[in-house]
């Protein structure tokens, strides 16, 4: 259509996240391939990413060797407490980045060897906002959050919790301590995310974490092993 | 402040595009944005007046088309209902429903450029 100040209009209809959503459909086959379960994990900061995935790694690793990229703004904390037991833990420093997204994970997962893994841990940054918006080619989105947070967090921030397959509110020793109304911060997250899977979790005092284990055992991809 | 991300990704999208008619200038960008699409209007907006300094875009108008949650219940399968989100209830059953057909795209529609 051309105007007569030389003004054209052209049509594109593309995806903005085109480029994010291919690379992580290479890392999901990629994935797939290996027969490895790759989770994502969103929250805001401090809701216990870390303390759930050091439990995990600490009761889980030899059943279900298993590896974590974990992305942060600047420090390798979180990759040096998550290499105590033995996994592989590779920090992927974002910088003012306040999310990971599927090429970072996809340059992570180069250094892995993923032939020897049956599940990758993507920590992500501690944010409820940016990352719900790239995929990274995970088959299992787990959104934590925490009983000291608040019951209408899940309200404030649907978006960590609308798109994920599995819910953990951790930190349940607190419980009683910050006067946690269980009730409502369940039908919360319900209301947000009807289809999601609900547990209740500490790391600090092992409760309701047999439920997640299992629940990651039953989410493992039959193998086929060919990186 | 994802936004600042997508709408790098937005500007080197339309950028190709206008390289490749072999125009010289863009004069605007038509976004459409989901209810549900996890971005702000107004932050999309604010990156845009920073990005486009330098590019083809410099000077360049954005529209953004806001779309509704379309979503569907169990309760009656045939029929699509609208809703601003996040929780998509069902205006015939009141129940939360979790089939959300559209409501997530960030999409570059189109652009207006100008050819020599
Ligand atoms: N009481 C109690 N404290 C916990 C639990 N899980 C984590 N914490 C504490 O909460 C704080 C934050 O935990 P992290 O595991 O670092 O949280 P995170 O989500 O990884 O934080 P970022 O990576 O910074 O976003 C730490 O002081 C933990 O010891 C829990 O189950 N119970
Ligand atoms: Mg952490
Ligand atoms: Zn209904």
């Amino acid at each position: 259509m051309i105007s007569p100040a030389g003004i054209r209009t052209i049509s594109i209809q593309e995806a903005v996240h085109g480029k994010n959503l291919a690379v992580a459909h290479e890392n999901r086959e990629r994935f797939g391939r290996c027969g490895i379960l790759a989770a994502n994990l969103l929250s805001s900061p401090g809701a216990g990413k870390t303390a759930l995935l050091e439990a995990t790694l600490r009761d889980t690793h030899v059943s279900m060797p298993s590896a974590v990229i974990v992305g942060d703004l600047q420090t390798d904390n979180d990759a040096r407490r998550l290499g105590r037991w033995g996994a592989t833990a590779i920090q992927v420093t974002t910088g003012d980045i306040c999310h990971l997204d599927a090429g970072m994970v996809q340059r992570a997962m180069a250094e892995l060897d993923l032939s020897s893994l049956s599940v990758v841990y993507l920590e992500n940054v501690g944010n409820l906002v940016c990352p719900t918006s790239f995929d990274l080619g995970e088959s299992l989105r787990v959104a934590l959050v925490s009983v000291t947070e608040g019951e209408d967090k899940p309200l404030k921030y649907p978006g960590a919790f609308k798109w994920a397959d599995l819910i953990l509110v951790t930190k349940i020793d607190l419980a009683a301590a910050v006067g946690f109304d269980r009730d409502t911060a369940i039908t919360n997250l319900k209301r947000v995310s009807p289809a999601a899977r609900i547990l209740e979790v500490s790391s600090r005092s092992g409760a309701g974490m047999e439920q997640w284990y299992e629940t990651l055992r039953g989410r493992l991809p039959a193998r086929e092993r060919k990186p | 402040m994802h936004e600042l991300s997508l709408m790098e990704s937005a500007l080197r999208i339309a950028t190709e595009h206008a390289a490749a008619s072999g125009a010289t200038r863009i004069v605007s960008l038509t976004l459409r944005v989901g209810a549900l699409s996890g971005v702000v209007p107004e932050a999309l907006e604010f990156a845009f007046d920073v990005l486009r300094e330098g590019t083809a875009a410099e000077g360049a108008e954005l529209h953004i088309q806001q779309e509704p949650v379309r979503a569907r219940c169990p309760c009656s399968p045939d029929e699509l209902f609208e809703t601003s989100g996040p929780v998509c209830l069902c205006p015939r059953c009141s129940e939360p429903t979790a089939d959300i057909v559209a409501g997530r795209e960030m999409d570059l529609v189109s652009m207006e450029v100008e050819t020599p």
